[in-house]
């Protein structure tokens, strides 16, 4: 393989990954986007989510699609659960305090779950067999067309969604300002539950589509992309929904490169590095506007 | 007064375990207890008192470990020279560090001083001149209880001073109100890189002295989950207090080691104490107070400020 076919297929991984960073991403911003919180527990609920879809494929013997919605329903309950326990006592406290729970519920989840499904990873079993398509010397598995597919459809669900239903403009008006959104008659406690449940919902396709991808999950599976998702739904603009998608696809693709250009050891290193870079010369990301603060 | 209740306690401490009253695994977890107090004060001085929510301090730890290692076994540098020099080193990366990143505020800050704690480990990592991943060995046994019992004080006693000083106070404003401060004149860009390198300083101090108790160290010792560690201690403890400090890393330090056998279980019970400590005491135990504010302790330091006067 020469230089250009080896960057065109770095490329596709890098998009495959970027599609569950965006998936991520998405939970991460909406979250915040009403709440000003940073859910430190997000990538957590990720792996619950893997979970679920492991034990409803080996035990519940389902296939991978109703795996999949049965781990998105399940993980959405417990997204609503974590808000409602966790953080709606301290809707008007400090940030720092909401973020030090949200640190404090990532621990819990992590560390319940390796209690009951303990430490070792598990195998996640093998559904595709070896569907792949060559272009030329490209591949590209079943995995990865599973992942952009699925990652898509969600994509456009979520539009419709946000843009199309009256939850969704409850949710627009509610994240833009919360305080006339309820004078309005938005129903802010409800709207933030289901906000939760769909970010939540949509980590756990993520988490049971890694698994599908690299074969392996373990509880502490989440922390890391938890915290890529993150610096994606910063470096796209925080809040902001396309941004979350192309901010993941961004970071994915940047990894990829990194990992198969330089050394995989750096990986985590460059998702940092942007992120730092990001806050500092550009804060407000790829698609926000600045603004400045008011005293 | 606070220099002679250490040398009791210090007293107290070392004539138990030479009389093997205190055993070997309590003894190594005692001197654990100090270097933590020194990470959990110095922690609490960037996070309690001058408010800037830093999780990158395991970073700092793994510097000046690393540079204490090097020069005490590759250049033969004395024990308590190389100490001081991966302070320095550690110091000066935070002053690096926080110029540009202190302009961050709140969450932003936390993530990114948490991702630049990653990046110095991840560095250090494919550094092959210190041993890279597998870590570095062969480091002399240096660290006695005295030394970590020593530098504990040390670095209590400075903070204690510089709390209590006008940069300190100054600190404490910009953690009150920092665009209230910003307004009553206070620099506080200076005054927040200033907490943070000093924080950073320690650390580092920490970290040697962290190194040179087991005869190898890796890159692995130091990940932000080691940070978080730190957090829970300053937080549980008490931000902006250094009695809260000392009583967190006590507190976490006696449980993990109590609990070693089943780690699951120490965390989870962190994690629960956290999210109710923030619901109901979001300050920490000792929040903002130390011990010798409260109760029969109070009018007896009280008098002694007066006297002073």
């Amino acid at each position: 393989m020469d230089f250009s076919e080896q960057f065109l297929q770095q490329l596709i991984n890098g998009l495959s990954l970027g599609s569950i960073y965006a998936l991520i991403a998405l939970g991460y911003t909406m979250i915040y986007g009403i709440i000003k919180l940073i859910n430190f527990a997000h990538g957590d609920v990720y792996m619950v989510g893997a979970y679920i879809g492991f034990f409803a494929i080996t035990q519940g013997g389902l296939g991978i699609f109703p795996a999949l919605v049965v781990s998105m329903l399940v993980t959405g309950i417990l997204g609503i659960v974590i808000e409602r326990l966790a953080y709606k006592p301290l809707r008007h406290a400090p940030r720092i305090s909401l973020l030090i729970t949200a640190i404090g519920v990532s621990f819990f989840l992590e560390y319940t779950s390796m209690y009951f499904v303990s430490p070792t990873p598990r195998t996640f079993p093998t559904l595709m067999g070896d569907v792949s398509i060559h272009v030329g010397d490209l591949i590209i598995n079943g995995q990865q067309l599973l992942i952009l597919g699925i990652t898509m459809v969600l994509m456009v669900i979520l539009t419709y969604i946000v843009h199309r239903t009256k939850i969704g403009k409850a949710m627009r008006a509610a994240s833009f300002d919360t305080e006339t959104a309820q004078l309005m008659g938005v129903d802010a406690d409800r709207v933030i539950s289901i906000t939760f449940c769909i970010g939540s919902a949509l980590a756990a396709v993520a988490g049971v589509l890694v698994g599908v991808y690299y074969n392996s999950i373990d509880p502490l599976m989440g922390i890391m992309p938890g915290l890529k998702a993150f610096v994606a739904a910063v470096l796209g603009g925080i809040g902001i929904l396309p941004g979350a998608v192309v901010g993941g696809l961004i970071l994915g693709v940047i990894e990829a490169l990194v990992a198969g250009f330089i050394s995989s050891t750096f990986r985590d290193a460059a998702a940092f590095a942007i992120l730092i870079l990001v806050l500092l010369f550009r804060p407000a990301g790829i698609f926000g506007k600045n603004t400045s603060e008011k005293v | 007064m606070f220099l002679a209740l250490g040398l009791i306690v210090f007293a107290l401490l070392q004539g138990l375990m030479a009389a093997k009253i205190i055993g070997s695994f309590w003894q190594l977890n005692i001197t654990i207890i100090g270097i933590n107090i020194i990470l959990a004060a110095s922690l609490n001085l960037i996070n309690g008192y001058t408010g800037q929510f830093s999780l990158g301090h395991a970073g700092f730890m793994a510097v000046g470990a690393y540079v204490s290692v090097v020069l005490t076994t590759n250049f033969q540098v004395p024990f308590v020279p190389a100490l001081l020099v991966g302070g320095v080193m550690a110091g000066l990366l935070g002053f690096l560090i926080g110029l540009p990143t202190l302009r961050l505020k709140g969450d932003y800050l936390a993530i990114a001083t948490l991702g630049l704690g990653e990046i110095i480990r991840i560095v250090i990592m494919n550094i092959p001149y210190v041993g890279g991943a597998a870590g570095f060995k062969g480091i002399p046994h240096h660290t006695t209880f005295a030394w970590v019992f020593g530098f504990m004080l040390l670095t209590l006693f400075f903070i204690k001073n510089f709390v209590n000083s006008t940069h300190g106070r100054a600190c404490i404003a910009i953690r009150e109100n920092e665009i209230a401060a910003e307004a009553m004149g206070i620099n506080t860009t200076k005054y927040k890189v200033m907490a943070f390198t000093i924080g950073a300083g320690f650390a580092g101090i920490a970290g040697g002295l962290f190194a040179h108790m087991f005869y190898i160290i890796s890159p692995a010792s130091f990940t932000f989950m080691q940070s978080f560690n730190y957090l829970i201690m300053v937080v549980l403890g008490g931000l902006g207090s250094l009695t809260g400090a000392i009583a967190g890393a006590f507190f976490v330090t006696f449980i993990s080691a109590a609990l070693a056998s089943v780690p699951e279980f120490r965390m989870i019970i962190f994690a629960l104490l956290l999210i109710l400590l923030m619901f109901y005491r979001p300050q920490g135990l000792f929040g903002y107070v130390e011990i010798t504010h409260l109760g029969p302790w109070r009018e007896f330091f009280l008098r002694k400020e007066r006297a002073k006067r």
